[in-house]
């Protein structure tokens, strides 16, 4: 089970509304390489996992992926909170206005809706870890991307975070697919 | 309002949880390392003390019976984490 603790991983306090920013941001609470898709991913792999190491990983990465998704969607909602609407219309973020007032949904920057269709899950511990690091990656290259067009600094030093939690997922999932391997390689001969 | 020093306190809280989970990810891949499990414990009981320190003066942190709430039932206090605090 899980247990809510009422807290950011890291603090987000974003002072000027910015909704332009919010729809870019967004992709990373439900876009293709977003955390929702990175939790969910790695919270659904986790149970075929052949060793305890990968268990406990893929389990508290997608425990930490939650606690990323909290800090993006509070990172939309500040940065959507006291926008007028003349504000948000001049941002071209009228469209997503219509659809969710100021509200949080899981998008991609491009307006898509959340889909599982993001996420693999193929009951195959090899593929799955090989999954996973091209996944921080391209995670990491999107928070990269949205460090380039953010000119605030309360909103690039969360992003700045973010990316470097997805280096540090990315070295971990290394060495659990090597730990993986041997432990199949061991199977194999002995 | 902001409450300046219980968001020192959190803030306090968040950088010794940083220490915990980094620690706690690296251990998942290298159960063997005893410093960095040494180093795991010794976060590990500064960051419940000051959840403990935190948790008295300004309600609880987890639910779910993770923690005891005064009258009335403080867990539903505002701020909420994504909330300008």
């Amino acid at each position: 089970m899980w247990i809510y603790e009422k807290k950011l991983e890291y603090p987000v306090r974003i002072k000027n509304p910015n909704p332009k920013m919010a729809k870019l941001i967004i992709t990373q609470y439900g876009g293709p390489d977003g955390e929702l898709a990175a939790s969910l991913r790695y919270l659904s792999q986790r149970y075929i996992m052949p060793i305890p190491e990968a268990k406990a990983l893929l389990t508290d990465i997608g425990t930490e992926e939650l606690a990323h998704f909290e800090i993006v969607g509070t990172m939309v909602y500040q940065l959507m909170k006291g926008a007028s609407p003349e504000e948000i219309k001049a941002a071209g973020a009228a469209d997503y206005f219509v659809d969710h007032g100021r509200g949080v949904y899981p998008q991609s920057a491009a307006g898509n809706p959340f889909t599982a269709a993001y996420i693999q899950s193929k009951g195959d511990p090899i593929t799955d870890l090989y999954e996973n690091l091209a996944a921080e990656q391209k995670a990491r290259s999107t928070y990269e991307y949205l460090i380039q067009v953010a000119d605030d600094p309360d909103v690039i030093e969360p992003l700045k975070f973010l990316r470097e939690r997805e280096v540090v997922h990315f070295q971990r999932f290394g060495e659990a697919l090597m730990k993986v391997q041997e432990y199949l390689e061991s199977k194999k001969y002995f | 309002m902001r409450n300046n020093e219980r968001a020192r306190l959190l803030d306090e809280i968040r950088a010794i949880e940083f220490m915990t989970i980094e620690l706690n990810l690296y251990l998942d891949t290298h159960p063997d390392d005893q410093k960095a499990l040494n180093d795991y414990n010794t976060y590990t009981k500064q960051l419940m003390a000051l959840k403990d320190e935190y948790q008295k003066r300004y309600g609880p942190l987890s639910n779910f019976g993770t923690a005891v709430s005064e009258y009335p039932w403080a867990w539903i206090n505002n701020p909420w984490p994504w909330e300008l605090d």
